[in-house]
């Protein structure tokens, strides 16, 4: 762990894109980079991995889709198969099209809000979270880049930021 | 400048002569008699072996008027059959083109960023509307002059005997019935042909009037298309089945012939794009046209979902025969069509990487062709051929007969402008599109 850290700031995405590309050229690694806006394809040239969200989001929707199945398969083929209406509960599959509105609703239900919940969770965010803004001005228009350094490489990081167009560099405690 | 290929030409013929042939075939088979339905019931009959304890039981005259009556249904039936055969094919084409001409009509209306390099791959799948939409109304023609029975309405004597059809003979009867199909078809036609020439006339200087000419055209056509396309839905597919009706049955039709256009469009460009044409077009447009096939896939699955569960949970005995003799007479084709036109191209298609990928856009384009024809076979057979129906020699050479057409117009419609188009304003954003 870097006991120091170089913050340096931007004042347009360009400038930042081409700050993290010069960085990654020189090989040199980006701790954090903090945007008051998505800045469109920021990600791919951080090199960060593609998220697997949409994967989570397909199996709790399978997930959902097997509750809403199970659910109403007990309740009203197993349990107590009443005639309602004449609708057929003598199996599943004869009353399959009454239940197809709810499989779908439970299916996006699922998807939907345990997704939302794994992003949360995997971003860390809830109530009453501590901000960890290192910059009030990195959520109104600047744009800061976290690069942790040590005695030997400061000064040619510093450098590299300077040359890409931070209009200004901090050296500061790592907390 | 694109020309085609002899290997396609020639392709294309065989099509168009083995197809001839085979149907050809399929009008020579049909019963020349009810005497000889009769003959061919009777081996069926016997072959099974079941018929000789039922006879006993019922007294004999009545049993014999019965199987008079049913020879009769079923020699109707078997003589209805190649020409159901041919009318699918020939509607499904022309309505492919159509779908995939209203998708260009949209992109210009949307003002799309990301099509115009594909607009000269649409304009060749619209040239064909003109040759299928003088099929498709001879056929219609042929069938007002009686030489077949695909329409029970336009058969006088059938009309007589049945008071439902007699309340719908003000908007069912044969001239008005041509004369609507005739302002539909030329309405498509010259819509198609209008705008297909301004964007043509654009290549050679720029031109915002001749833009904006079109957009207005555009938005034009897609009003007098869905007006048309719903009332076309309820002549040439619906009235099939004179005694039923159902009111989202032209949205259902609608999402039928735009996916398998849209399909259509995204087949054409990955073969075009293989054979070195459209060096332009990347991946990400082969992605969009993919998200479009798989979201219209969907929208298809909803309508008939909606059409289904509405009839099946009301259950009205007038409306639910519709989907009794389906479900009972083509379970296979029935459900078969939901799996092949909803849960496949939505697995298949539902991963980001999996729709920049060639060879499964071509596999599941495939698969939702043979999917909507089936849906359109599912559509017409029942109503003309019951549960006579078979997918024989008539059937599947009317399909190439009718396919080697619209490849051979397709694709020597693309030769004949650049395949790329110039001068439009949003080209050079279609060029570096990117998702």
């Amino acid at each position: 762990m870097a006991s120091k850290v170089l913050h340096a700031i931007f004042t347009d995405d360009d400038i930042l894109m081409q700050a993290v590309k010069a960085m990654r050229k020189k090989k040199y690694g980006i701790g954090e980079v903090y945007c008051p806006f998505p800045v469109h394809g920021l990600d791919k040239a951080m090199g960060m991995p593609h998220t697997r969200l949409a994967i989570t989001s397909f199996l709790y929707g399978l997930v959902g889709l097997t509750v809403a199945t199970l659910m109403m398969n007990f309740i009203m083929i197993e349990d107590w198969p009443q005639n309602i209406g004449g609708k057929p509960s003598f199996s599943y599959i004869e009353n399959m099209p009454a239940f197809v509105p709810i499989m779908f609703e439970m299916t996006v239900f699922f998807a939907a809000h345990l997704m939302v919940i794994t992003f949360y969770m995997r971003s860390k965010l809830w109530p009453f979270k501590e901000a960890e803004n290192p910059d009030v001005r990195t959520t109104d228009d600047k744009f800061l880049m976290e690069v942790p350094v040590n005695e030997a490489n400061v000064q040619l990081i510093a450098e590299t930021l300077h040359e890409s167009g931070a209009s200004e560099i901090k050296l500061i405690d790592n907390k | 400048m694109y020309t085609m290929s002899s290997k396609i030409k020639i392709f294309s013929i065989i099509l168009v002569i083995i197809g001839a042939i085979g149907l050809i075939y399929g009008f020579m088979d049909t019963p020349a008699s009810v005497e000889d339905v009769k003959e061919m019931l009777h081996e069926e009959h016997s072959a099974h072996g079941g018929g000789e304890a039922m006879a006993t039981s019922h007294s004999s005259e009545s049993d014999d008027a019965h199987a008079d009556e049913h020879a009769e249904h079923v020699y109707h039936q078997l003589k209805n059959k190649p020409w159901s055969a041919i009318y699918v094919p020939v509607l499904f084409f022309f309505l492919i083109a159509l779908g995939a001409f209203v998708f260009y009509a949209l992109q210009y209306a949307a003002q799309a960023g990301w099509s115009p390099l594909l607009f000269r791959v649409m304009e060749g799948i619209a040239s064909y509307l003109v040759p299928g939409g003088i099929l498709v109304y001879v056929l219609l023609v042929l069938s007002s002059l009686h030489l077949n029975h695909l329409f029970i309405w336009m058969d006088p004597e059938v009309v007589a005997h049945d008071e439902i059809i007699q309340n719908k003979t003000a908007f069912l009867n044969i001239p008005f019935f041509l004369i609507r199909a005739a302002i539909f078809i030329i309405g498509w036609i010259v819509f198609s042909k209008v705008i297909i020439k301004n964007s043509r006339k654009q290549d050679d200087n720029f031109s915002m009037k001749l833009h904006k000419k079109n957009f207005k055209l555009s938005a034009g056509f897609l009003v007098f298309f869905i007006v048309t396309e719903s009332i076309m839905s309820w002549d040439w597919i619906m009235s099939i089945d004179t005694h039923w009706f159902s009111t989202l049955f032209g949205w259902f039709v609608f999402a039928s012939i735009f996916v398998s256009g849209i399909t259509v469009i995204a087949l054409v460009t990955i073969y075009l794009k293989s054979r070195g044409y459209l060096e332009k077009v990347n991946n990400s447009h082969i992605h969009d046209l993919g998200k479009f096939m798989m979201g219209m896939s969907i929208f298809w699955a909803y309508l008939w979902f909606s059409q289904f569960l509405l009839i099946w949970y009301s259950n009205i005995p007038e409306e639910v025969t519709y989907f009794i003799t389906r479900l009972e007479d083509y379970p296979v084709l029935f459900i078969g069509t939901v799996i092949l036109n909803w849960a496949l191209p939505m697995l298949i298609l539902i991963n980001s990487e999996f729709k920049r990928i060639n060879w499964i856009i071509v596999l599941s384009g495939i698969i939702i062709l043979v999917g909507h024809y089936v849906n359109f076979f599912v559509l017409i057979m029942p109503g003309t051929v019951g549960e006579s129906w078979f997918i024989g020699i008539p059937e599947i050479s009317s399909v190439l007969l009718i396919g080697g057409i619209f490849i051979f117009t397709i694709f020597s419609a693309l030769g004949k402008a650049p395949l790329t188009v110039k001068n439009n304003p949003y080209l050079k954003e279609s060029e570096n599109f990117h998702y």
